[in-house]
């Protein structure tokens, strides 16, 4: 009996490593542990022993029963890992093959320095204000100390609309505003001081040549208060210009100027310093590998555009400064030319153009 | 404005070399624009003598010449040069230049050459050829004692450098030298020298003879203020001096003759126009009076001017002879006959002349310095120095002096108070400096007139704020603040030093309005689903602006007719850059901009976006390349209105989008049925057609202006736990009539139960041609979402028979 049932469980063992598929393993199970297995058999006589026999060969018989029963479930299992490595090896593909990658899309320069002046600006405590692009005479002009014989109008290149000649010059439109000056007089009139503002936009003049577009955009800035200085405004560009270029050495001249709207006046030229061929803002412009380069256009509003905003210059004091978003993108990222801002050439777009995700912040910085 | 260096010291008696000038200049506010020395191209010409001539062997017309050019060239041996200039001749002393030598007026470098089979080795040089002059008959002839091999140049007095300075329109003071050199003065660089001196005059007093004075007289006292004249028979015009014609020349100015020279020096040297007529020419009175409509003049410029009654002219009982301070006329002007003139200094308003020359479009050097504002209080200083120029280089005699009308010399006095200098412009100036600066400028502080008056015992007698007067050149200056910069101008602005703005009390606010908010998120939403954001004109062609409606304001003075209308969309522009860069050969193309449209209620802030080429390029996986389709437009506008924050779920998809579209496959996107946030769709093939577009564009455009603002109810958001039990799903597939649209029908059955149904959506269209037409079915997912306790299959039953109902008003019906 004892050689009977190692002799069977040899024999059972060898044919479930032996098996070749499922179905020859499931013959096997079959065959012996199935209803009319051997197995099955075996363990059905030990209802006819005596209780001592019983004791002695049923442990024995369950134990054969287990064996197979583990071997036919460790068999299975490789037979099926087997066959998945078989299917997933006939599944290999050519991973080098090219994915699709969604393009991404780019912002555009001017909005960028845009986001960037915001950004720094706010850091300031200035807001961002906005103003009409088709203008009327008084807010362009009149209403910044440039009567219409002012020979300032004739530097202005100023696109005139047809056929509104006659109208109120306070509420006629007649020009695509030829600065963003105007948002300063519409600030003024609408908000009680103190005022900071910088108000950046599209602004046109009639030129059009290799560094002009009829097009172009411009940043106003505007503080008014009391006991505002030349000091302050000198302050407030020095620490723009640094943050801007992110460069601690950003050295500022004053130069006296004319704006009929400011008095005094100044143009603010910034040092730079030729680097391989180019002019990079940083150091002195009068270090021997520097020169100025004129930026900005500022001053202390003139009492005059005070007075005809509604405020008494007595009280209160500010100043403006104005300059080219264009040109600020140009000297930072390097462009050099003003034309291709307008064309929409979305490899220019691509390679001078910004990623969504790099929204100017003061903790992320203003560049990107 | 440009004058050299030399004239400059006419007026200032300085030590100051040129850098230290020029960087003076820009300092104090009159920007040096360039510095141009002609004579340093003439550096290596030098003095030489023509020892020996003989005849070229070869050539009848030409010379050989043996040339003595100085101990330094040649090691002082006399060279051979081959010249063909007809005054060449032993012993003439005139200019040579050696081999290696650019001569600018022919534009070639000397070499050593046989001209005819002679060596040459060099040339003696005509005027033209050095631009100095036009002679060009022969070679330049130098006095005898000339000194031979020194730099000729130097010898002649050609060194002396132009500089070009940006004047602003406010200093029309500085649109002459004298100006200039006043402000120079006034920065410390030297002494401004007594007017008379500049002019070799030993006094400015009129030059006044016995002839009889002008009949002139001013009939517009409001154009031409004041009108002064005198006459001086028996001039002979002739060609100006020399230093005349080479201050004129190195500006710019083309000599003309004597007469004409004066007036264009005074001009450029005193900022005071000048007009000189032949009174051969002229018949009777010589009066300023206002234009009568239709007259005509013709100008110096050869051109013909229509004039009318807003313009002041010079006219006599036969024609008009000038257009007021702005230009002369042709009839009237001097010429190589002339013997009797009259010269002219009158005041013009400056408004008057603005306005004409506005009119007129006429720009002269007159206009320039009249609407600036000339000196009112100049005019018998000026025709003093006209006259005695005149007399001095055309002989004749002058006569007696009519002054005509009054200049407006009414004093002009601003209070100023030093301390404005430190509160305004930001910068603590000594009293006592200040009132030396304005001073040195012409101003008067006090009883102080003259910087020469100045002391102290008298600066003290002033007490509280000055009561300064202005200069009458100054016409720029009308309040304190126009002080503050003359002191801070020649102060050194350089010197105010930065003040940080006092920061804001309080925590940090947004900056930003939520208008400007709205386009930053929707500009990065756009760029982040793959479009490329452009920055086109805002200015189109009438016809592109006429296709999408028309544009409400039109240019007077486009640039071209290609940027004349104002766009009322954003389309025109970014399809015309589309169809730029699919002929650059881009495969696909997806832009973007943010701006505004301009209509006549006002200027809208919106979003354009275009999607053209291929959405996908062909490829391994898909196969043959997509064209883009109306639903990629709509999902673009769907996902920017999102993240503009409009209500998405509630806007109902319309018709009516346009001419611009195409009329199937283009749709409005509304809140409510009148209030469009946005078009969509594929656009006319004609539309396309007309941009040079091939193949079809999709494109949207989205209203930025007409979504609802968002209520700022703080930070605290509604409260919310998702729902405990899962939510069920149920497919249904209707058969629908062919008119019926995916929006209705999904309508109809969201409202079937409102609370239950959360959500429904098409995710099968299908049609097919059957015997009775097309047969077209719809199948409908809908999400139903349990509340407090578990659907019953009941339940479901009644939810699926209200939604079957709901779909049958429509005309739908389960299929079988």
């Amino acid at each position: 009996m004892t050689d009977d049932l190692d002799h069977m469980r040899d024999h059972l063992l060898a044919a479930v490593a032996a098996a070749p598929g499922l179905d020859a393993l499931d013959a096997v199970r079959v065959d012996a542990l199935g209803k009319q297995g051997r197995v099955t058999q075996l363990l059905k006589t030990l209802g006819g022993m005596t209780p001592d026999q019983r004791q002695a060969e049923g442990p024995r018989i369950h134990a054969l029963r287990e064996a197979v029963t583990a071997a036919i479930g460790a068999r299975k299992a490789a037979l099926e890992t087997a066959a998945l490595d078989a299917r997933l090896a006939s599944e290999t593909l050519d991973m080098t093959l090219p994915a699709e990658v969604p393009m991404a899309g780019t912002i555009h320069p001017v909005s960028q320095v845009m986001d960037e002046l915001a950004e720094i600006f706010a850091d300031l405590g200035f807001a961002v204000a906005t103003g009409p692009e088709i203008e009327t005479d008084w807010h362009n002009f009149t209403a910044l100390n440039i009567p219409e014989t002012h020979p300032a109008r004739a530097m202005h290149d100023t696109f005139y609309l047809a056929g509104s000649e006659d109208g109120d010059e306070r509420t006629t439109p007649r020009v695509l505003r030829t600065h963003t000056s105007p948002v300063q007089i519409r600030t003024m009139l609408d908000q009680k001081p103190p005022i900071r503002i910088i108000a950046p936009g599209r602004t046109y003049r009639s030129d059009s040549d290799a560094t002009h577009t009829p097009m172009f955009h411009q940043v106003e800035g505007l503080v008014i208060d009391k006991g505002i200085t030349l000091g302050h405004l000198k302050w407030t560009l020095e620490t723009f210009l640094k943050a801007f270029f992110e460069r601690d050495d950003i050295v500022l001249r004053l130069r006296p100027s004319y704006f009929p709207f400011t008095e005094p006046s100044a143009e603010i030229d910034v040092g730079y310093t030729v680097i391989k061929g180019k002019r990079v803002i940083g150091g002195s412009g009068d270090a021997a590998d520097g020169g100025w380069m004129e930026v900005l256009g500022s001053g202390m509003v003139h009492p005059k555009v005070i007075e005809a905003c509604g405020l008494d210059p007595a009280e209160w004091q500010g100043f403006a400064f104005g300059c080219g978003i264009d040109r600020l993108a140009m000297l930072k990222y390097g462009m050099d030319d003003l034309r291709a801002f307008f064309d929409g050439d979305i490899r220019w777009l691509k390679h001078y153009g910004f990623s969504s995700l790099d929204v100017p912040t003061l903790s992320g910085g203003v560049g990107a | 404005m440009k004058f050299t260096l030399g004239w400059l010291r006419e007026h200032l008696d300085t030590t100051a070399a040129l850098d230290t000038i020029v960087e003076a200049l820009t300092r104090i506010g009159l920007e040096v624009e360039g510095v141009h020395n002609p004579g340093e191209a003439l550096a290596p010409f030098r003095v030489a003598r023509v020892l020996s001539a003989a005849p070229h062997p070869q050539a009848d017309k030409l010379q050989v010449l043996s040339v003595d050019a100085g101990p330094e060239v040649n090691g002082g041996a006399p060279l051979q040069v081959v010249c063909g200039a007809p005054n060449a001749r032993a012993g003439l002393v005139g200019v040579f230049g050696g081999p290696g030598t650019y001569v600018p007026g022919a534009d070639i470098t000397l070499k050593v050459a046989a001209i005819r089979g002679v060596e040459s080795n060099g040339m003696m040089c005509s005027a033209r050829e050095l631009q100095i002059g036009e002679g060009h008959d022969g070679i330049i002839e130098l006095a005898d004692d000339a000194p031979v091999g020194t730099s000729y140049a130097d010898f002649a007095g050609l060194i002396d450098p132009v500089i070009d300075v940006a004047i602003t329109p406010n200093r029309q003071d500085c649109m002459g030298v004298r100006g200039i050199a006043r402000d120079l003065a006034a920065a410390g660089l030297g002494t401004l020298k007594p007017l008379a001196e500049a002019y070799r005059m030993t006094t400015l007093a009129p030059v006044e003879g016995d002839g009889p004075a002008p009949d002139v007289r001013t009939d517009d006292p409001a154009g031409c203020p004041a009108f002064y004249a005198q006459a001086v028979s028996g001039v002979t015009n002739g060609a100006a001096p020399e230093w005349m014609r080479r201050r004129l020349t190195a500006i710019g100015q083309k000599p003309i003759s004597v007469l004409v020279d004066i007036t264009n020096f005074v001009s450029v040297d005193l900022g005071r126009p000048l007009h000189v007529y032949d009174r051969a020419k002229l018949s009777g009175a010589l009066v300023a009076r206002k234009a009568r409509d239709g007259e005509q003049v013709l100008a110096l410029n050869g051109k013909t001017y229509a004039l009318d009654a807003t313009m002041t002219v010079i006219a006599d009982d036969a024609a008009v002879h000038d257009i007021g301070g702005i230009m002369g006329g042709e009839h009237s002007g001097v010429s190589d006959t002339t013997t009797d003139v009259l010269i002219e200094c009158a005041f013009f308003d400056p408004d008057h002349i603005a306005r004409t020359g506005q009119k007129l479009t006429l720009t002269s050097d007159a206009r320039q310095r009249f609407e600036r504002g000339v000196d009112p209080a100049f005019l018998d200083d000026g025709l003093a120095i006209a006259t005695h120029l005149v007399v001095a280089h055309c002989g004749g005699t002058p006569g007696a002096i009519t002054r005509a009308g009054e200049p407006p010399l009414e004093p002009r006095i601003v209070t100023y108070d030093p301390d404005l200098c430190r509160t305004l412009g930001g910068l603590s100036v000594a009293p006592e400096r200040q009132a030396r600066i304005l001073l040195s400028l012409g101003f008067s502080v006090g009883a102080i007139c003259q910087p020469d008056d100045y002391s102290d015992l008298l600066f003290s007698t002033i007490e509280g704020a000055w009561p300064v007067r202005v200069p009458t050149w100054r016409r720029d200056i009308d309040g304190p603040a126009d002080l503050v910069e003359e002191v801070i101008r020649i102060e050194g602005i350089d010197k105010v030093a930065p003040v940080p703005l006092p920061r804001i009390p309080g925590v940090a606010r947004p900056t930003a309005t939520p208008e400007q908010k709205l386009e930053r998120r929707v500009r990065r939403a756009a760029a982040a689903r793959g479009l490329d954001e452009a920055v086109t004109w805002s200015f189109l062609p009438e016809a592109q602006a006429a296709s999408f409606g028309g544009g409400a304001f039109t240019l007077a003075n486009p640039i071209s007719e290609e940027l004349k209308v104002m766009r009322p969309s954003l389309l025109p522009g970014i399809l015309s850059a589309a169809e730029r860069n699919l002929r650059r050969g881009a495969g696909s193309v997806r832009l973007f901009e943010i701006g505004r449209r301009y209509l006549a209620e006002g200027e809208r802030a919106t979003l354009g976006l275009v999607l053209a080429g291929d959405r996908r390029a062909r490829g391994w996986r898909e196969g043959k390349a997509v064209s883009f389709d109306a639903y990629d437009a709509k999902a673009e506008a769907l996902a920017l209105l999102a993240a503009a924050g409009a209500p998405v779920d509630n806007l109902q998809v319309m018709g009516e989008a346009g001419e611009a579209w195409h009329p199937g496959q283009s749709g409005t996107l509304r809140l409510g049925p009148k209030t469009i946030l946005a078009r969509f769709g594929m656009l006319h093939p004609s539309l396309v057609k007309a941009f040079d577009l091939d193949g079809a564009v999709a494109a949207a455009e989205v209203y930025l202006d007409a979504v609802p603002g968002k209520r700022q109810a703080g930070f605290m958001r509604a409260a919310y736990a998702p729902p405990v039990l899962q939510a069920v799903r149920r497919d249904f597939a209707f058969l629908v009539p062919a008119a019926l649209t995916g929006d209705a029908l999904i309508r109809a059955i969201r409202g079937a139960d409102k609370v239950a149904i959360v959500a429904a959506r098409v995710f099968d269209v299908f049609e097919r041609a059957t015997d009775n037409g097309v047969e077209k079915s719809v199948a409908v997912e809908i999400v139903l979402q349990p509340g407090d306790k578990s659907f019953a299959e009941a339940d479901l039953k009644a939810i699926a028979d209200k939604v079957v109902a709901a779909a049958a008003k429509l005309g739908a019906s389960l299929r079988g």
